[in-house]
């Protein structure tokens, strides 16, 4: 289990590992970046299914790569956040800038 | 009253192992999911920022403390890092040092949520210390927080 990278046309999925935290994002930022800029992807779309803990450091992963996305003139989503997970993207206003999918 | 202190390197791999060592300590107070996942988080800001602020990145020790006594768990951590220049303006909501690391300057806002009170101390190359307290079953009958 762990975090996996698929384009499927214009769109980037990352599945987030299970615990999201400041070591897992380290890869996470790097390899998403790499590939928004090589395979040219409009969209992004950051997969909760298997994440079970996330803290500041998953906010922080999301709304980097929003920046990007943005000024890219995409959309960034977010599919499969369980209650706690939606809680600290709401505390933080990420709801407000990026689609929230239940 | 139950007491715990554990040593770690100030590595990121140590993160989810010190989270997890203060959720297994508190289990003893049969806290709700949300209870854990609370600490949990709390835990895991306070440890992230002494491993990339504190040390940043170079070699040290992070400290944590936990007490029970009654229905109140405090878990303190403690790092010999550089310390904090400006403790009022790090915990401002969305403030960070370190943008390039897409840090999202949400660390001290998540602790003083999740955690019903929070204490930093810290001085300029000597460290920070952090103390949390969080009473345990206060939440489970107030229903849901969203």
């Amino acid at each position: 289990m762990g975090e996996d990278f698929k384009i499927i046309e214009n769109y980037l999925m990352v599945k987030m590992p299970e615990e999201l935290d400041h070591h897992k994002s380290v890869y996470i930022r790097k390899k998403a970046d790499q590939l928004i800029l090589k395979e040219e992807v409009k969209n992004l779309v950051f997969d909760f299914e298997e994440t079970k803990f996330m803290d500041s450091s998953g906010i922080g992963v999301i709304m980097g790569r929003y920046k990007m996305i943005h000024y890219l003139g995409g959309k960034v989503f977010v599919i499969h956040a369980d209650s706690q997970i939606r809680r600290i993207m709401k505390m933080s206003g990420l709801n407000k800038i990026i689609e929230i999918v239940e | 009253m139950n007491e715990m202190k554990i040593e770690f390197d100030a590595k990121s791999e140590n993160e989810g192992f010190a989270r997890v060592a203060v959720a297994a300590f508190m289990s003893s107070l049969d806290p709700t999911l949300e209870e854990i996942s609370d600490v949990k988080t709390a835990v895991s800001e306070a440890v992230t920022n002494s491993i990339i602020h504190g040390y940043e990145g170079r070699e040290g020790k992070v400290y944590i403390m936990c007490k029970i006594e009654g229905d109140v768990l405090e878990v303190v951590i403690e790092d010999y890092g550089m310390g904090i220049e400006n403790i009022e303006k790090a915990m401002e909501p969305l403030f960070t040092t370190k943008p390039e690391m897409d840090r999202s300057g949400m660390g001290f806002a998540f602790m003083e949520a999740f955690m019903d009170n929070l204490v930093v101390e810290s001085e300029r190359g000597k460290g920070t210390k952090i103390q949390m307290i969080k009473k345990i079953g206060t939440t489970s009958w107030l229903g849901e927080t969203e």
